[in-house]
């Protein structure tokens, strides 16, 4: 029987002692009519061999191919030792440590992340994690509500530039507790979010700010006016914050006059593979002031009864274990394992490697996108300066080129006009240091023939 | 073997100029310039070390840990089961690994199969309409699926219904999801025998009922043999049944939610399809629902459209689902989770799929025998175990002091993960236990000496048992210190 | 057993009340409610000017176990906060119904009719 280790001995004993003629008197107490007949839609049970023959085949079916798609989930090389630690049992098969004493090699390693995730964002506090990216803005605005005690109106900004899903997921999520979002346009030359158009809002009560730096498009916002005008309207600041950007981009405690109130963002970048979409992790940062605000686990250092330092969970008290109804928040179960290999991958990395990243992603997108408008028909959207990805207009329909481009094994970007009518025939594309030149002269060598085979049909 | 029992900070390795250069990139030749206002003028503060150090000392960290891998854990309502190697296998293969959660169509018709066939399985195991696979968590999937249920209301213009009943003993993130939903938890009494409180739900139902939230087997550890008549009477009263999955693995294979009149359900795949738990995620939180719930499912979800020889996957978006809560997630959903839990599916099949359920109640039996011989007590004696099960250790506190949280460190010193303490709230002094199917007997009976040990300790010399752990990396921590001097990050020393 | 003195007046939900000379009321929680909550990390006090009900949830005290809502035995506006507590916690648990005191308020009215005497305080604290 897979994974069970009873033999028909064991059985028999174990019977015995329980005092029980089989194991289905053991279910004497469900009502007879509510017991399965049958589970024939399940298939019969594969063994190990043909699982993973049947998983090489389907894996094999979707390919590798080049990808230069970004938007949310960057391809970044992904050192060795980060998965061969990770996947170790005793932190892969360990659950949430709440016996400290059994636990210290999670915790140290959260309290590890903890203080890397400060520092990079330049705030005081981390959170052990969050689910990704969209659900921490989600948590992120929840937060300020509670911390904002100047506000009354749970009213926040929300750039149109900021990731899509984002919104969505933001909008769909805190909807439900009563707050209200408004939108901010983006400027349709540079692509950022104009300070100015902050003055619709003067005079009214807004609770908070978000920002997303870079914005979806890649592009650069101009964080410090928009800090400055928030806190200037006792509105917080909710920073999105692409992880390695943080390597060369001033952090969002030095945004403005005042720094940025609640850091979040998609740890991805570090560690976490693409792999479809998940898990990744989200993390979140602030002032010491709104830690008690903070969603989420946090691990504290203290000292044991013998006074020799230690790591425990601490402020519990905010937690759906002991607050119940009146927590933070209903998370218990976070993304630890990725929160794990993102903090592997920030000791390998160091801030001069993570420099080495994302310099050499902005290299690298330049490149590409210098070798892209130089095709006919292909032009930079946005002026404003990028970090490693782009917008770019086409002269005709982005989905056929884009599927077209598929068939040779090149995923060339998204179509934004998905999500952006306004923009009409544009995609965003993105190449990360994983990508080599040749990568990069393929893909203008696939566009060039996809559109020119176009122009001749 | 010696174990070395404390680590240094990956901070206090870190040599200024040292670093894991071998895998960095190569710099690159021309960089664009960031406008100046934009630039980060001062490095964060990371450690600067080998790559050795930093395998060895993660290495080192994860042997402070218990895990299921190296030690029994029989922790209540957690399902702390065996996770089976190859479902990581087949989840890191490289196509997997690297697909990019918006690769187009053609590079995403073997990922969206497994993803659809996860789907069907799960509809038949809980007897649900619909599934979608989205929610990253337990507490994420209540989220969606209290979501629904308000949603559902809305729609039919029922707009007062905003209270979601929860039973005293439930999980804290039940009232917690209530209150993100924007709803009220009303809480409702359990009976002396662990059910449900029939004439006190009665009267807690009316037009503001949403809905009731329940696990069934109970966090009790019992099944609640009324719960056709606890359906009868929610419904009756326009509210809706949500299950709580937490629980489910007590009865897999043997009972549906669905059959039992439940109409959105949460799994937890990283409970009862054996994805692990990864020192605190991640998990997947899927949400099933029946019929009427059908059209507020979060996106996306996957179909085929066209034969199952040689049909095409795609997600359904918001624009296939107008009625839908939404996106919950960023992308799909935790995938590389999800793909774990396919293999084991695929692997216990429909007759392992029984077993799950049976082997489960039949280890948790066996250790609530072996364990009241030995003299400990239940809390619910009259009542057969569920997968799991209560011991009250109130009258060892009375006669020596000796409380549950003594109980769960000494464990730790004879080689055992703690059980689940103090959960219910309900219960005083309570150890909930939850062996799971994959233990061996021999496992079960080495974890009842241990507590026949301990028994006779909390006689002899309970001042040991206070004082416990003695054997592990560090002693009980003050946790009083820890939150009045707040020490969440390291700081370089000051030079 | 706990603490209960004479003087004071108090809440099922185990807050006191004393009336200072003035006609202000000073408030806080008694001896066995710090005891069962056990030692305390985190006190949140209301702002000072905020007018309350009685009953309303106005502070929260917070151990690593437990955090607990403090309820306004009587209406009134909010007059002066305990400060010290910030810092120092757990003169709550040191001296509850001394330098652990939460707040003192300007009663509204004179609802404070349902609260109970020491004697009757003494048999709730006993039954919890």
């Amino acid at each position: 029987m897979p994974f069970i280790p009873h033999t028909e001995d064991d059985v028999r004993e174990m019977l015995q002692t329980i005092g029980a003629g089989s194991i289905e008197a053991l279910f004497d107490e469900i009502p007879q009519n509510l017991r399965i007949r049958s589970l024939d839609e399940v298939p019969p049970g594969l063994s190990e061999p043909e699982v993973m023959r049947l998983m090489a085949e389907r894996a094999r079916r979707d390919g590798r191919a080049r990808c230069f798609i970004g938007a949310g989930a960057y391809e970044h090389h992904i050192p060795a030792a980060v998965w061969s630690t990770v996947t170790r049992g005793e932190f892969y098969s360990a659950y949430t440590p709440y016996q400290a004493e059994a636990s210290q090699g999670t915790l140290q390693t959260i309290y590890e992340y903890q203080s890397m995730m400060s520092s990079l964002t330049g705030m005081q506090v981390s959170n052990a994690s969050l689910y990704d990216g969209a659900t921490a803005v989600a948590e992120a605005c929840l937060m300020a509500v509670r911390a904002n005690r100047k506000s009354k109106s749970a009213r926040i900004l929300l750039p149109r530039s900021l990731h899509p899903h984002y919104r969505v997921v933001t909008i769909a999520t805190a909807s439900n507790q009563g707050l209200q979002f408004d939108e901010l346009p983006f400027d349709r030359a540079g692509g950022q979010v104009n300070a100015a158009s902050l003055g619709a809002f003067d005079g009214q009560d807004v609770t908070a700010v978000v920002i997303q730096q870079p914005n979806f498009f890649g592009v650069l916002e101009d964080v410090d006016a928009l800090t400055d005008w928030a806190h200037a309207h006792a509105a917080m600041v909710i920073a999105v914050v692409n992880p390695t950007a943080l390597a060369v981009l001033k952090p969002p405690g030095e945004w403005g006059t005042k720094g940025a109130d609640i850091v979040v963002g998609d740890g991805q970048p570090f560690g976490c593979p693409l792999s479809s979409g998940g898990p990744y992790f989200g993390f979140m940062t602030t002032r010491m002031e709104y830690v008690r605000q903070m969603p989420g686990r946090i691990v504290g250092r203290t000292v044991d009864l013998d006074g020799r330092p230690g790591f425990t969970l601490t402020l519990q008290a905010r937690e759906q274990h002991i607050r119940r109804a009146k927590a933070t928040s209903n998370i218990c179960t976070n993304q630890g394992l990725l929160m794990m290999a993102g903090t592997v991958y920030l000791s390998l990395m160091g801030a001069e490697g993570l420099e080495r990243v994302a310099e050499t992603s902005m290299a690298r997108t330049d490149e590409l996108q210098r070798a892209l408008t130089a095709l006919p028909g292909v032009r930079r959207i946005f002026t404003r300066p990028v970090f490693h990805e782009v917008a770019l207009r086409l002269d005709r329909p982005v989905a056929p080129v884009l599927a077209a481009l598929a068939e040779r094994d090149i995923q060339g970007g998204i179509d934004l006009s998905v999500y952006y009518p306004e923009l009409g025939q544009s995609m965003l594309v993105c190449a990360t240091e994983t990508k080599t030149q040749g990568d990069i002269q393929a893909y203008v060598t696939a566009l060039g023939e996809v559109l020119r085979s176009a122009q001749a049909a | 073997m010696s174990m070395q029992l404390r680590e240094k900070l990956i901070f206090e390795h870190s040599r200024p100029g040292r670093g894991a250069r071998g895998q960095w990139p190569p710099a690159p030749a021309a960089v664009p310039a960031i406008p100046e206002e934009l630039r980060r003028k001062q490095r964060a503060l990371l450690p600067e070390v080998s790559e050795l150090d930093v395998v060895r000392h993660f290495t080192r960290l994860s042997q402070l840990n218990f895990s299921i891998d190296t030690h029994f854990y029989p922790l209540g309502s957690c399902t702390m089961k065996y996770n089976p190697k190859a479902c990581n296998a087949a989840a890191m293969l490289p196509e997997f690994l690297g697909r990019h959660p918006l690769a187009p169509s053609p590079h995403s018709q073997g990922f969206l199969e497994c993803m659809f066939e996860l789907q069907e399985m799960l509809k038949a195991v809980t007897g649900m309409r619909g599934v979608a696979l989205s929610p990253l968590a337990g507490a994420h999937g209540e989220f969606a699926g209290v979501a629904m249920i308000r949603a559902y209301h809305r729609a039919r213009g029922d707009l007062q219904r905003n209270e979601i009943i929860v039973p005293e003993a439930a999980h804290g993130t039940n009232p917690a999801t209530a209150t993100m939903c924007g709803c009220v938890a009303r809480e409702v009494a359990v009976g002396p025998d662990g059910d449900v409180d029939v004439e006190a739900l009665r009267a807690a139902v009316g037009p503001k009922t949403a809905g009731i939230m329940l696990t069934n087997p109970s966090t009790l550890g019992v099944f609640e043999r009324r719960i056709e008549q606890v359906a009868g009477i929610v419904h009756a009263a326009g509210g809706l049944l949500y299950y709580d999955g937490a629980n489910l693995n007590a009865i897999l294979g043997k009972v549906r939610p669905g059959d039992m009149g439940f109409d959105v359900i949460h799994m937890n795949l990283h409970k009862t399809f054996s994805t692990p738990h990864g020192g605190g995620g991640p998990g997947a939180g899927a949400v099933g629902v029946s019929a009427r719930l059908l059209p507020f499912l979060p996106v996306p979800v996957v179909v085929r459209e066209g034969s199952e020889d040689d049909g095409q996957y795609r997600w359904l978006d918001e624009a296939d689902l107008p009625q839908s809560i939404g996106r919950l997630t960023t992308f799909g959903g935790n995938a590389g989770v999800l793909l774990r839990a396919y293999v084991y599916m695929r692997m216990l099949g429909r007759e392992g799929m029984h077993r799950v359920g049976e082997y489960a109640t039949l280890n948790a039996n066996y250790l609530a025998a072996r364990l009241q011989q030995a003299g400990y007590e239940a809390a619910f004696p009259t009542r057969r175990a569920s997968h799991e099960f209560i011991l009250t250790l109130k009258k060892l506190a009375q006669q020596h002091g000796v409380t549950a949280m003594d109980v769960a460190k000494r464990l730790l010193d004879l080689g055992f993960h703690a059980p689940t303490t103090y959960f219910p709230l309900l219960i005083s002094e309570c150890l909930l236990i939850e062996p799971t199917e994959t233990e061996s007997k021999e496992t079960l009976d080495a974890f009842v000496r241990a507590m026949e040990q301990i028994l006779r300790e909390a006689q002899d010399d309970p001042e040991h048992l206070h004082r416990a752990p003695h054997t592990l990396p560090v002693r009980r921590l003050d946790d009083v210190r820890a939150a009045r001097e707040l020490n969440l990050a390291y700081r370089e020393p000051a030079r | 057993m706990s603490n209960i003195p004479a003087d004071l007046r108090y809440a099922r939900s185990h807050e006191w009340l004393r009336t200072l000379s003035d006609g202000n009321v000073e408030v806080g929680i008694s001896d066995h409610a710090q005891e069962a909550l056990g030692d305390l990390v985190y006190v949140q006090l209301p702002d000072v000017g905020r007018d309350l009900a009685a009953q309303e949830a106005c502070a929260v005290v917070e151990s690593v176990k437990a955090a607990s809502d403090v309820y306004a035995p009587v209406g009134g506006k909010v007059i002066e906060v305990n400060e010290a507590l910030v810092k120092e916690p757990e003169l709550i648990n040191q001296d509850p119904y001394g330098r652990g005191w939460l707040m003192r308020l300007k009663p509204a009215g004179s609802d404070a009719a349902g609260l109970l005497s020491a004697t009757d305080y003494k048999t709730v604290a006993e039954e919890a």
